[in-house]
This record gives structure tokens, C-alpha cells and sequence, in this order.
């Protein structure tokens, strides 16, 4: 009977599996690079027609949020010198809080705010009349460093997706991680940005210390 | 007395068949998460921080620019150069890259095509905005500093 026939040991040797194994794993160890296509995202304006050039559009200096970085990575913010760029961003969310002179529209805006950020709203003259007309101005030199640029220009991005966050009561990361991938996070989004529109303008760096 | 030559010996055996499973799921999780490099890079990459990361959701619209200094400085000199593919290239040729780049997608996805820009951290503005002026100029405007993420305080 088949019952009683000796059975042959049927565990396969494995040992050298585990060798091979490794030798693929060394392989794509070596060859690994993580993608990284992470990155902070800018959108360039459009380019200049030469027979049809722009409409000087008229905003107020107090509208204006100047930075002004030199060839020797110092910064000139709002006409102040300053040696490190530490605080910008605090300086930039209550620059486009400010509510100076709300029209209709932003008076709405205000009222529907948190009140963490209703409490940013100095209500300055000198200041920003309102979010939609409030712009951060970044002008570089030909000889300033990418890594200061990039620092400040984030920093500028950081309070504008701090008040989106606040907006919304998700922190900065969350917010920045919604995909827009479905409609509740679309929303989301939307409601953030409502009535905020990221104005981040990069000027045309001088040809000084290139 | 104790007989201490007749203690009973124990298998010494490790069982190791679960380590070629081990091995395996390592290996999986590296073969899923690589990317084999297309191109070689030619140019130093020191990729600047940042906290204000955003990821893409797209890839296929991504097409890479790289600037720093030549790495074979003997060659091509210690100025920074753009490199896009596989080549060194001058900045009045990116108009026609971009081209190139765009015709390669599907018809809807052209006008979203996204530039990373992967900037070593010691190159200056001047060269950036050399290139982003002839990015205008070739209508591909949505710009991504490549970065990697800082730690926070």
C-alpha cells in the first residue's frame, strides 16, 4: 500500500535561495534613488509681448510687500535692513491680514475669518487694504544666492498656507498634503483659498554683482 | 557524582527558511520604490532645503532642467551649466527642448507641463533667471524648485 511505501524527504534545500536573494537586494540597494519629486511650486507669468505690452496696472506702495535681497544675501524688507530672515513670514501674514481699507467683499471675508487670524488685522493705513489686493514682491539680484532665494520664497509660500490651514482647522502639513484628489478635499482647498489668492511676485533681478 | 561527558545534545540547528522571506520582501520594497537613473547627471547637485514642499501628482509632465557647476570642470569649465536629458546645452537652446519636451505628451496634458528645476544650492540667480526668462519665452510656466524637506524646529 501506498501508506506504508517510505516517504523521501521532500524539504527542497533553501539555503541558497537566501544568497540570491541577497545578491538582488545589493543590487537595487545600489541602484536606488528615491524619487524626490517633491519641490516648491512656482508659476512663471506669461511672457511679454513687445507690441502689446501690459497694462500699467496702478497699486498702491502700501498694497506692496517689498523684499529686496542684495548680492551679499542680506535682506531689505519693507525698507528695514535686516541681517537674517527669521520672523518673515509672521511679518508677511500680517501684511496680508491687515484689512487697511476693506471694500464690501473683504469685509465679508473678515467676518467669515477664524478669530486666530482676526486678531493678525492691525487695521494699518500704511498697510495692505485688503487679501485680493495685497502682493509679495520678491526682487533678487543676478548675484544672490539660489539657496536665500528659495528660503525666503518659502517663507512667503508658508504664510500664505498657514492662513489657507487656519482657514480651514487643518495644520500647515495637512493642508499642503490635500491631493485634490476627490471633491471633500478639493473643497477643502477651495475654502482655504476663498477670497486669498497667493500673490507672490518675483520681480527681474538686476544685473548688479552678477 | 555528576556525569558531565553524557549530557544530551541539543540540535543546534537555526531554522533559516523564513530568512529568504525576509530577504524577499526587503527586495520587493526596493525594486518597487527605485527608479533606475535614465540619465547621467553631469553637473554637481546639492539640492537646497525647504519646508513649504509640494508633491506632484503627475509625473509624466515633469520633464527635468539641472544647473550647478560641470562636474569634469577640465571640459566644460567651473561656470554653472544647464543640463536637460543627457546633454549640456546652452540656455538659448531651452526654447526648443521645452518643444521637444511638450510634443511628447498627450494633447490634452500640454499646457501643464511642469519644469523641475533641480538647482544645485551655490549657483547664483543670475543663470536661474536666464532660464526661467526662456521659459516664459517658450510658454512652459509652471516651475518646480526641487527641494528636500528641512527639519523643522
Amino acid at each position: 500500500m501506498a501508506r506504508k511505501k517510505n516517504r523521501m524527504s521532500t524539504e527542497v534545500n533553501a539555503g541558497s535561495m537566501a544568497d540570491i536573494a541577497f545578491l538582488l537586494l545589493i543590487f537595487f540597494l545600489v541602484t536606488t534613488t528615491i524619487a524626490s519629486d517633491k519641490g516648491i511650486l512656482n508659476i512663471l507669468p506669461p511672457k511679454l509681448d513687445p507690441n502689446n505690452p501690459p497694462p500699467e496696472i496702478d497699486l498702491n506702495a502700501r498694497n506692496i510687500f517689498n523684499i529686496l535681497i542684495n548680492a551679499n544675501d542680506q535682506l531689505l524688507v519693507e525698507d528695514e535692513f535686516r541681517d537674517n530672515s527669521e520672523g518673515l513670514d509672521e511679518d508677511v501674514k500680517a501684511f496680508i491680514l491687515n484689512f487697511g481699507a476693506p471694500n464690501e467683499e473683504a469685509t465679508a471675508l473678515y467676518n467669515g475669518l477664524p478669530s486666530s487670524l482676526k486678531a493678525l488685522a492691525k487695521r494699518d493705513p500704511e498697510s495692505s487694504d485688503h487679501p485680493g489686493e495685497a502682493v509679495v514682491s520678491i526682487k533678487t539680484n543676478r548675484g544672490t544666492s539660489y539657496e536665500k532665494y528659495l528660503e525666503v520664497f518659502d517663507l512667503a509660500k508658508k504664510a500664505y498656507f498657514d492662513i489657507y490651514a487656519e482657514r480651514v482647522n487643518l495644520t500647515t502639513d495637512e493642508y499642503r498634503a490635500l491631493s485634490g484628489k476627490d471633491d471633500a478635499e478639493v473643497s477643502l482647498q477651495d475654502r482655504g483659498k476663498e477670497g486669498i489668492p497667493m500673490a507672490i511676485s518675483i520681480a527681474e533681478p538686476d544685473k548688479i554683482g552678477s | 557524582m555528576a556525569k558531565f561527558g553524557k549530557k544530551q545534545k541539543v540540535s543546534e540547528n537555526i531554522p533559516t527558511s523564513a530568512l529568504p522571506d525576509i530577504i524577499f520582501m526587503l527586495l520587493f520594497f526596493f525594486m518597487v520604490t527605485t527608479v533606475l537613473r535614465e540619465q547621467e547627471i553631469l553637473v554637481e547637485q546639492k539640492i537646497p532645503a525647504a519646508t513649504q514642499l509640494q508633491k506632484l501628482q503627475k509625473k509624466t509632465l515633469i520633464s527635468y532642467i539641472f544647473i550647478g557647476k560641470p562636474k569634469d570642470t577640465a571640459t566644460y569649465g567651473t561656470e554653472p551649466r544647464v543640463q536637460a536629458n543627457d546633454a549640456l546645452m546652452a540656455t538659448s537652446d531651452i526654447v526648443q527642448w521645452v518643444n521637444q519636451e511638450r510634443d511628447m505628451l498627450p494633447e490634452a496634458d500640454r499646457g501643464l507641463i511642469t519644469i523641475s528645476m533641480k538647482v544645485d544650492r551655490d549657483v547664483k540667480m543670475g543663470p536661474i533667471s536666464d532660464v526661467q526668462s526662456e521659459l516664459r519665452e517658450a510658454d512652459a510656466r509652471r516651475v518646480l524648485y526641487a527641494s528636500i524637506g528641512k527639519v523643522q524646529k
